[in-house]
Order: structure tokens, then C-alpha cells, then sequence
């Protein structure tokens, strides 16, 4: 196990420096530069401000500088918000983006699972075709639309919910909703076919011939076979949530990280896109590492090599 | 009247799918008595496992008892609840199933799930559960059972699998172990030894066992008993001298016809016998088998064939067997 955790470590620094190594040169790679899109700004105060931030050396110089840095912790500054240090950006911005988005998990999970199991319980039932079809419309359905509609109807027509900022905690309810709109319909799928799939193995015949009650032959037997694949699911659908979703923040004007790296990428702030995708990629890989240890504990065996 | 551990009476058992009434079993009737060995053969469909499950009540969903009894152990088991049934299973009788590979729970321990069955039906605590789940595994056979109770099941061969079934089942000392082709999924080799075990721990434990099988070989060198199934009927019962050497059923002598030789070294399969078996969604007025017959009459096509006892435990359904009667009978008032 150790041995195991040690590699997946090594792994881990592995992707993320690919990751950033790439990143860097694609970035580099693209035509235009932080300060292009500023008319005002002198040919001499952008060769000043180039030079400062050593946008001026060459690009491997400028690459070698860079990692040299980030091992030291440093993710240097933004290069469009003046005085601001990216790693501070970053740790005032995704706080919020993991709040709306640790919501969005823990709602789509609480939800998704037990409706997931209902449909599977009710297989050919009035509520199994029900639950399927509103989970079928969950996942067809594009983000904006449930966002821009929810909007519409609660915030502005019916004048029930805020529609700007994070002040109280009904200004949580629309975009938490529109975030975990689509895991929810997934995981309820994704559940419905697991449950099933478990409910006709032999080990539950087993279970019964024993004399085990239908409660605990179905939380104890069925359900931890059955939720194995949202598991899988769940680790992706994390790192994406938790890091926020810019389609959402733009509409709900939520300060997030979402929103944040959107922007960095068409202002090209070189230092910001760089920090902000070093720890997406952190975040990612941490996620991916937990997931899998969960999953050996539920699914004996997974042999972790 | 002597009490029998099971005895199933006049039992009709349909599944209401959507395609229609499936008549699994057409009148069955069958009995056991404490610490014997019934063996139940019979080709794929004929009702062998739905007749089992019956009497653990565990009937897959469509299925209902339409008419008859299933008695066990003093039991109605028809006109138990839930509740009390599985108060019943694993305790007073017990199941093992064909394919050890799938039958146990894969993420839970061999320990946590002998256990479990100790916990339901006892009054021991986990220690003692523990304690009691590691004998049984000695008893079935297994070798260092301390550390195999904390392995799982996919850590294990399918034979090893096997006996880890059989030590749940036998957890609480059941009057009867049912055992639904215990040994079809299993090499050769490991099939005797599995089967040797059952036997052993019958005698040890003095419990009845109904052994479900396709194969004449076992039956014969195993059971007290044994019962011919044929579309959900027992068409043949007896002892196992009866049905080998009095046979009295045209499917019985088929099947014993498609067995080469008895007692050859390597126990025989099976051997289908020619023509397609019953379609239980529109079973025939007449005899099952008549389609297959080779004796078949005009009142075999008509009427059912009632049952004719031929002994206390020997009984058969054929309308060539009453004709002889009837002619013996005539023969005699000449
Ligand atoms: N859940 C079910 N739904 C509908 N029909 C069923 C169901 N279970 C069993 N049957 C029907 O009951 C009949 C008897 O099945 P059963 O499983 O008892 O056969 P079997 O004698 O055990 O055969 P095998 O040797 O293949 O195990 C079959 O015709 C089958 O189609
Ligand atoms: S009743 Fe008739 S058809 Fe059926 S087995 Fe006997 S002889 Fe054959
Ligand atoms: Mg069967």
C-alpha cells in the first residue's frame, strides 16, 4: 500500500509538470501577448512592463525561470491585476467555486443515489418510467438553458430567489441547482442500471436463502456492488464541479475560479493561466488518487499495483 | 400418518409474465422424511429449481402458488409473511446454489458472510459468531480457516467457494440442505470431493438433502430417493432401486437408456432425449411427454395421465403402466 501510494505520487508530480510544460509552450505558441489589446499603452511602457515580468528573454530561459519558481512555491504575479500575486487570486477565488460546487456534489449524490435505487426498486413501474424520463431530459439539457431559466422563472418572474452574488444562502439555491442539474440525472442513471444489474446476481439469492431482510440485503448486499460505477463517475464529475463552471458564474455573477480562468485565458495573463492550470491539474490528479483508494475500500478487488 | 420433514401436495406453481401464465409446476406432489437423501432429476426447465425454491419460499417475483400446499418442518409454507420465513431460511433450511463463483457477496469478507447467517439466526455475539464461522469452515474442509475467513471470496477456487456455501448453509444445523447442482460448475475431481463432503456432513449433522441434479451417476450412488421431473411434474418416484431397476415412466426408461453404463468409472450426463421439451406458456391437455413418446396412445394426447402407486413410495404417471393394470385386472375376472 505504501509502495503503491508512493508511486502514485511520483505519478502524480509526473503529470502536473506535463501538464504545465505543455500548457507553457501552447500558450507561448498562440500569437498575441498580455498587453496587445491595451491601446493606451506606450510602446516604451510595454517594453518596461515586458521586461520586468522577462517576457523580453527567450522562451526557454522564460520556461526554465518559471518552474524554477513554482518549485519554490512562487506562481509569480498577475500580469493584468496589478500587484496581485496569482497563488492569491487563486486562494480567495476557489473557496467560492468549491462551495457552490461541494453543494452541487453532495446534492447530486444525495439526490441521484436514492432516486437512482427507487427507479431500480419500481423497475417497469409508473415511477421507474417517470424518474427516467425527467433523468433523460436532465442530461439532454445544456447548462445555460437550465441556468438562464431558472433565472428567469425564480429569480426575475416569480421574484423568489437573488440572482447576483453569494450574499445569503438562498443565492446558493439557483446556481447549486443548475451545477449539479446534470450529475444528478446522471448519477440517478448510472445507479438505476448498477442497482439492477446487482439486484439479479446470484449473491443476492444467496442472501435471501439465508434469511438476511430485504433492508439489509439491500443496503448491505446490492447497494455497495451497485455503487461502484458512480464512484468511477463521481472523481471526474468532482474535479470538474469543485473548480466551478463558468457558464454558471457568469450567469449568477458568482466571484469564482471558473470565471477567473475563462477571463486570465483571453486577457492572456500568461502567470495566471499557468497557476490557475498547474492547480486544476493538482486538484485533478488529488482527486483521481482518492477516488481509487475509496474504490479498493468498497471493491476488494481492485488490486492497487 | 407419519409427519414428513416436506411434503408438497397438489402443488401448482404458474409465473404471471407478460407474455402470459408460465406453469412451472403442474401438481407436483412430494415428500421427505428426516435425514434422507431425495435426489431430483429431470432436464433443464422441467421445475427442479422452482420446486426448491418453493419450499425455502423464496419463489422469484412473478411466481405464485396457485393451488396446493408446500409443508415444511410443521410449516405452511404458503401461508407464511416475509417475517416468518426468514425466520425459516438458513436456520431450519438451507440452500446452495449452482455456480460458487457468483454466489458469494464479492466485497465482503468469507468470515463476514458465514457469520452473518450465525447472527440472524442465533443469539451469539461477533466473537462468538467468529469462533463458530471458523469451525464451520474446518468442518467444510478447509485448510488455515483463521486466515481464509478474512479473504474474500475471489481469493478463493471455485471448489474452496463451494464449501465456504455449504459452511453457511449448514451455520445453523438446518433439518434440510438443499442443493441445486452443487457440483455442475466445478472441475470432475473437485465435483466428488464436494459431493463426499455432503454426504459426510449429512451423516455427521443427520440432516435431510435434496440434491438437485443432471446427473444419473450421483443420484444413484448418492440418494435414498429419487424423483423424475418432466414439465413441471414429478412423473416418476421411488426409491432409487425402483426408478433403476422398476422403472415404470417411458421418460424415466428414455432417460436411463441415454445413460451408456451405470457404473462406469466417470458419472454420466444427461443425454437429451430427442425432441423439444414442453412449451409451458400452452402446456398439452394430455400426457407432457407424449409428443416424445414412443409408446404414445390416443388417450395420451387427451387426458393426463393420473398417478398410480405402485408400492407406499413408488408411484408414476403413464397411461401405459394403468393399461397394464387394466388388463391384469381384466385378465383376472376372465
Ligand atoms: N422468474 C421466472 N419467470 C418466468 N418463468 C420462470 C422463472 N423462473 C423459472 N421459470 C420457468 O419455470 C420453469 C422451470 O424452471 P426451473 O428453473 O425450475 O428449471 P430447472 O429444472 O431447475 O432447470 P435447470 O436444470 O436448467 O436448472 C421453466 O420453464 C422456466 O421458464
Ligand atoms: S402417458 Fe402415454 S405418452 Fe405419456 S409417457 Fe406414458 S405412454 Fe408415453
Ligand atoms: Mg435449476
Amino acid at each position: 500500500m505504501t509502495k503503491y501510494i508512493i508511486k502514485r505520487l511520483v505519478m502524480a508530480v509526473l503529470t502536473v509538470f506535463i501538464v504545465a510544460t505543455l500548457t507553457f509552450f501552447l500558450m507561448n505558441a498562440v500569437p498575441g501577448g498580455p498587453y496587445e489589446a491595451e491601446k493606451s499603452i506606450s510602446p516604451q511602457a510595454k517594453a518596461a512592463l515586458e521586461a520586468k515580468f522577462g517576457l523580453d528573454q527567450p522562451l526557454f530561459t522564460q520556461y526554465l525561470t518559471y518552474m524554477k519558481n513554482i518549485l519554490h512555491g512562487d506562481f509569480g504575479p498577475s500580469l493584468k491585476q496589478r500587484g496581485r500575486e496569482v497563488i492569491d487570486i487563486i486562494l480567495t477565488k476557489f473557496p467560492v467555486s468549491a462551495k457552490v460546487g461541494g453543494l452541487s456534489v453532495l446534492v447530486s449524490l444525495i439526490v441521484g443515489i436514492p432516486v437512482g435505487c427507487i427507479a431500480a426498486l419500481n423497475r417497469g413501474k409508473a415511477s421507474d418510467s417517470t424518474i427516467i424520463v425527467i433523468a433523460t431530459i436532465g442530461i439532454a439539457v445544456p447548462s445555460f438553458v437550465v441556468c438562464s431559466l431558472s433565472m428567469y422563472l425564480f429569480g426575475v418572474k416569480l421574484g423568489w430567489l437573488p440572482t447576483v452574488g453569494l450574499m445569503s444562502w438562498k443565492n446558493y439555491i439557483m446556481p447549486v441547482f443548475a451545477l449539479s442539474f446534470y450529475p444528478t440525472a446522471y448519477i440517478v442513471r448510472l445507479m438505476r442500471s448498477s442497482m439492477l444489474d446487482a439486484l439479479g446476481q446470484d449473491y443476492m439469492r444467496t442472501a435471501r436463502a439465508k434469511g438476511v431482510s430485504e433492508a439489509v440485503s439491500l443496503f448491505k448486499h446490492a447497494l455497495r456492488n451497485a455503487i461502484l460505477p458512480v464512484v468511477t463517475y463521481v472523481g471526474p464529475m468532482m474535479a470538474y464541479t469543485l473548480t466551478g463552471s463558468f457558464i454558471v458564474e457568469k450567469v449568477f455573477t458568482i466571484p469564482g475560479l471558473g470565471g477567473e480562468f475563462v477571463s486570465s485565458i483571453t486577457n492572456r495573463d500568461y502567470m495566471m493561466i499557468m497557476g490557475t492550470t498547474i492547480f486544476l491539474a493538482t486538484l485533478m490528479v488529488f482527486i483521481n488518487f482518492v477516488v481509487d483508494i475509496v474504490y479498493k475500500i468498497i471493491d476488494p478487488r481492485i488490486n492497487l499495483k | 400418518m407419519s409427519e414428513h420433514l416436506v411434503d408438497i401436495r397438489n402443488l401448482h406453481l404458474s409465473f404471471f409474465t407478460p407474455a402470459g401464465e408460465v406453469k412451472a409446476l403442474n401438481d407436483v406432489s412430494l415428500f421427505l422424511d428426516e435425514g434422507e437423501v431425495l435426489g431430483v432429476v429431470g432436464e433443464s426447465g422441467s421445475g427442479k429449481s422452482v420446486t426448491a425454491s418453493a419450499i425455502m419460499g423464496i419463489t422469484a417475483d412473478p411466481g405464485r402458488i396457485v393451488s396446493g400446499k408446500v409443508i415444511f418442518n410443521g410449516h405452511d409454507i404458503g401461508s407464511l409473511d416475509e417475517k416468518e420465513l426468514r425466520k425459516i431460511r438458513g436456520k431450519e433450511v438451507s440452500m446452495i446454489f449452482q455456480d460458487p463463483m457468483t454466489s458469494l457477496n464479492p466485497v465482503y469478507t468469507v468470515g463476514n458472510q458465514i457469520e452473518e447467517a450465525i447472527l440472524l439466526h442465533t443469539d451469539k455475539n461477533k466473537q462468538e459468531a467468529r469462533e463458530r464461522a471458523v469451525e464451520l469452515l474446518r468442518l467444510v474442509g478447509i485448510n488455515e480457516p483463521e486466515k481464509r475467513i478474512k479473504q474474500y471470496p475471489h481469493e478463493l477456487s471455485g471448489g474452496m467457494r463451494q464449501r465456504v456455501m455449504i459452511a453457511i448453509a449448514l451455520a445453523c444445523e438446518p433439518k434440510l440442505l438443499i442443493a441445486d447442482e452443487p457440483t455442475t460448475a466445478l472441475d470432475v475431481t473437485i465435483q466428488a470431493q464436494i459431493l463426499e463432503l455432503i454426504m459426510e456432513l449429512k451423516h455427521k449433522l443427520g440432516m435431510a438433502v435434496i440434491l438437485i441434479t443432471h446427473d444419473l451417476g450421483i443420484v444413484s450412488s448418492m440418494c435414498d430417493r429419487i424423483a423424475v421431473m418432466y414439465a413441471g411434474k414429478v412423473i416418476e418416484c421411488g426409491t432409487t432401486d425402483d426408478i433403476f431397476y422398476n422403472t415404470k415412466h417411458e421418460y424415466t426408461k428414455g432417460l436411463l437408456r441415454s445413460v451408456p453404463n451405470l457404473y462406469e468409472e466417470e458419472s454420466t450426463r444427461l443425454v437429451a432425449i430427442e425432441g423439444t421439451p414442453v412449451d409451458m406458456l400452452n402446456p398439452p391437455a394430455g400426457c407432457p411427454f407424449a409428443p416424445r413418446c414412443p409408446q404414445c396412445m390416443k388417450i395420451c394426447l387427451k387426458e393426463m395421465p393420473p398417478y398410480h402407486e405402485f408400492s407406499d413410495i413408488h408411484y408414476s404417471a403413464c397411461w401405459l403402466t394403468q393399461k397394464a393394470e387394466f388388463e391384469e385386472a381384466g385378465k383376472g375376472e376372465e
